[in-house]
């Protein structure tokens, strides 16, 4: 008797539980922990009192983590996420692969044509939207403006190769722990091919011709790498190759970089005075320029955390709702009420930069935009993939990595130049030619 | 002339002993001391020992972004959920082996361990595929089976060798005053194996909590444990070594006090048979 009162009630208790959480929907999220995302997690609640109906659950994981188990869910429809935090990267090759819902019920208010063009570019196939920009970068030459004047030197707006060398060898003091030039060193197709990457094209080289040949050999890799192995031995700090964008971060906030070409976003992080202890003397100049006419101007780096919605998830239509508001113009108002101007996420909205109260907060407003302008991410007659510092091809994952490896040996000085780049073009050969992109 | 030697020897063995736990212990020591650093201390180089000024505020953050109890209540689920099970299976299994062999019980005994060796990567997609047939993502249920398997072959490994180390004369003697099989194995093979099968929980436990490819793999929140806690505080873009140390911290704090308290058992379990 005792027992079938405890079940009854048990069942009681249960439907009561269910007929509750029915009526809710819960999103899952997952995303990395990069201080825009947590401060979406933190301005949750506002989102979730405007729509009682829709509760937010966060799954943060670091970005290697999140990317492999993103693609195992996505890959088997597994379900498990609602949206998902993902890259320029991702959403070319997904979208194509049909595993992403295009975004096509977006709030009435949201002003699609507010984006970016490049980067709206970069997240949509066959002119749909398939990824909602979250914050974008692009790439930024960072100098100390007191070492700068020091040295007797001055930023061009537009700076080459050549200045940025001359520049690096006048600032460098190293008995003072001053290093004239920080640059990626960590291998990675996310880490240090993402800036080599970049400096290819800076001197007109990509990762593949128009007919998906391997470029490793051609003459702008050949310079851009034996420049960037240059610069780094006589003027970088010491055990560059393990440095990655997290490390060349302290090291510039310790004041022992002279210049530092990276991420815009880094901007942000060294002019803030809890992280920096330079935060007054960071100027922002153009990415510099290996060849007359370089591409895109120089800005060879494209890169938008974005929310996307898998195909799997159950919750598409709330899911459409939250992105709406994480990535309309209204967050970045109440970021700016809550939390400030300069912690906007930056770079996707061209309304943002027409808003003085903003181009006053953030000192390297102007100089983000313009980067992000430049760059366009789109396949052209020489290059038949889309991205800039990375291929947007399954393959490039895992062939990036493995030529960082060998970028990074040259680097450190086991291997040549030459001798790298010989066995980057046999790797990156293999791999496309296993991939059937060349025969 | 002896006994000079012998206290030569022994502050040698002391200071050699106290050298290799200091390096062994220095990575915990290190993550203790960073996570109340602020940021930037924690990044500056030279690095800075203990003079500085120690701040509370990683582990304020920490506890306003996330739900550390949630996470260790999981860890703690699926820790000893996985190695109860184990030890329903395991100690059937070894005592079979171990009194009982016949000529393929040592292969046995290897083909289970040779499951170790299998990278779990390989195995990922179809197991992820079997959970999202059987509706087990995300459910402490699934990992607790998941990582009950995984650790089968050295719980099987580690109480056979245990059990061999009890002459089997004490059993026969047991069944001989007319003890049933269950008598047998609960009554007088399972005392004379405490120490065994203790060592054999407490190592199995330290396994489950610390394992993180299928706990990352497999859960995304209600079943995560403190592995994707840890997980989550690390970031690709923003310094976070001190937040990252104050999460580790509290991920291991569980089990270093279990630890501490159960040392004098695992060393004797560890070390059971070893001297005969």
């Amino acid at each position: 008797m005792r027992f079938s009162m405890m079940t009854v009630s048990a069942a009681a208790l249960l439907a009561v539980a269910t007929t509750a959480a029915s009526a809710q929907t819960t999103l899952t999220i997952g995303t990395v922990n990069n201080s825009d995302m947590i401060r979406m997690q933190g301005l949750t609640p506002e989102f979730e009192k405007a729509h009682p109906d829709i509760k937010v659950n966060w799954v943060t994981l670091e970005e290697n983590i999140l990317r492999q188990r993103v693609t195992t869910d996505i890959a088997t429809g597994g379900g498990q996420f609602d949206i998902m935090t993902i890259g320029t990267y991702e959403v070319p090759i997904w979208a194509k692969q049909e595993w992403l819902k295009p975004l096509d019920g977006l709030s009435d208010d949201y002003d699609v044509d507010d984006l970016i063009p490049a980067i709206r570019s970069a997240l949509s196939n066959d002119d749909k939207l398939y990824a909602a920009p979250f914050y974008a970068e692009s790439v930024l030459t960072l100098y100390r403006k007191d070492l700068f004047e020091k040295a007797g030197l001055e930023m061009p707006e537009k700076p080459t190769w050549d200045f940025i060398a001359e520049a690096a060898e006048k600032i460098t003091d190293k008995d003072a722990g001053v290093y004239g030039i920080c640059l990626r060193g960590k291998p990675g197709w996310g880490e240090n091919m993402a800036f080599l990457g970049n400096m290819a094209r800076e001197f007109g080289a990509n990762y593949f011709d128009a007919d998906w040949k391997p470029q490793f050999e051609s003459d702008g890799w050949k310079k851009a790498v034996s420049l960037y192995v240059d610069l780094m031995t006589k003027y970088g700090p010491p055990g560059a190759a393990s440095n990655g964008f997290n490390e060349n971060l302290s090291l510039f906030g310790q004041g022992k970089c002279g210049m530092w070409m990276d991420a815009s976003v880094a901007a942000s992080f060294v002019t803030d005075p809890k992280q920096s202890q330079v935060p007054d003397q960071v100027g922002f100049a153009a990415a510099p320029c290996g060849t007359d006419n370089c591409p895109n101007d120089g800005f060879n780096w494209l890169w938008a955390w974005s929310l996307a919605i898998p195909n799997s998830s159950k919750n598409a239509e709330a899911a459409q709702t939250f992105i709406s508001w994480a990535t309309s113009k209204e967050y970045l108002d109440l970021v700016a009420e809550k939390e400030g101007w300069a912690n906007v996420p930056p770079g996707t909205r061209t309304s943002l930069y027409e808003n003085s109260k903003y181009t006053e907060a953030a000192p390297f407003a102007e100089a983000t935009l313009n980067a992000i302008k430049h760059a366009d991410p789109s396949p052209t007659d020489d290059k038949p993939y889309y991205g800039l510092q990375f291929a947007a091809i399954p393959e490039f994952q895992g062939l990036g990595t493995a030529v960082g490896q060998q970028m990074a040996a040259a680097l450190s000085g086991s291997a040549t130049v030459d001798q790298a780049l010989k066995q980057s073009q046999a790797i990156a050969t293999r791999e496309m030619t296993r991939g059937g992109y060349i025969k | 002339m002896a006994r000079r030697v012998t206290k030569g020897r022994k502050i040698v063995t002391t200071v050699l002993a106290w050298f290799v736990g200091l390096v062994i212990f220095f990575p915990i020591l290190w993550t203790f001391l960073t996570s109340f650093k602020t940021e930037l201390q924690a990044i500056s180089i030279p690095p800075v020992f203990v003079a500085f000024d120690w701040t509370l505020e990683n582990y304020r953050t920490i506890q306003s972004q996330s739900n550390y109890l949630h996470f260790m209540l999981n860890s703690v689920y699926l820790s000893l959920g996985s190695t109860a099970l184990g030890l329903i299976f395991a100690i059937p299994a070894a005592w079979a082996m171990a009194f009982s062999p016949t000529k393929r019980t040592k292969d046995v005994l290897l083909w289970m361990l040779s499951t170790k060796m299998l990278p779990a990567v390989g195995v990922l997609i179809p197991i992820y595929l079997l959970f999202v047939r059987f509706g087990l993502l995300d459910s402490r249920l699934g990992l607790i089976v998941v990582l009950f398997l995984i650790n089968l072959p050295i719980i099987v490994w580690m109480l056979y060798t245990y059990f061999k180390e009890i002459p089997g004369e004490i059993l026969e003697a047991a069944r001989m005053d007319g003890a049933g099989l269950a008598k047998e194995i609960t009554q007088v093979l399972a005392p004379m194996a405490v120490p065994g099968i203790a060592s054999t929980i407490l190592l199995n436990v330290i396994l489950s909590w610390n394992e993180a490819f299928w706990t990352l793999n497999l859960t995304t929140s209600n079943a995560a444990p403190l592995t994707a806690f840890i997980a989550s505080f690390s970031s690709p873009q923003g310094n976070f070594y001190a937040k990252l140390s104050a999460a580790s911290m509290l991920a291991i704090a569980p089990i270093l006090i279990v630890g501490w308290f159960s040392q004098k058992q695992l060393v004797r379990g560890l070390t059971f048979g070893a001297v005969k």
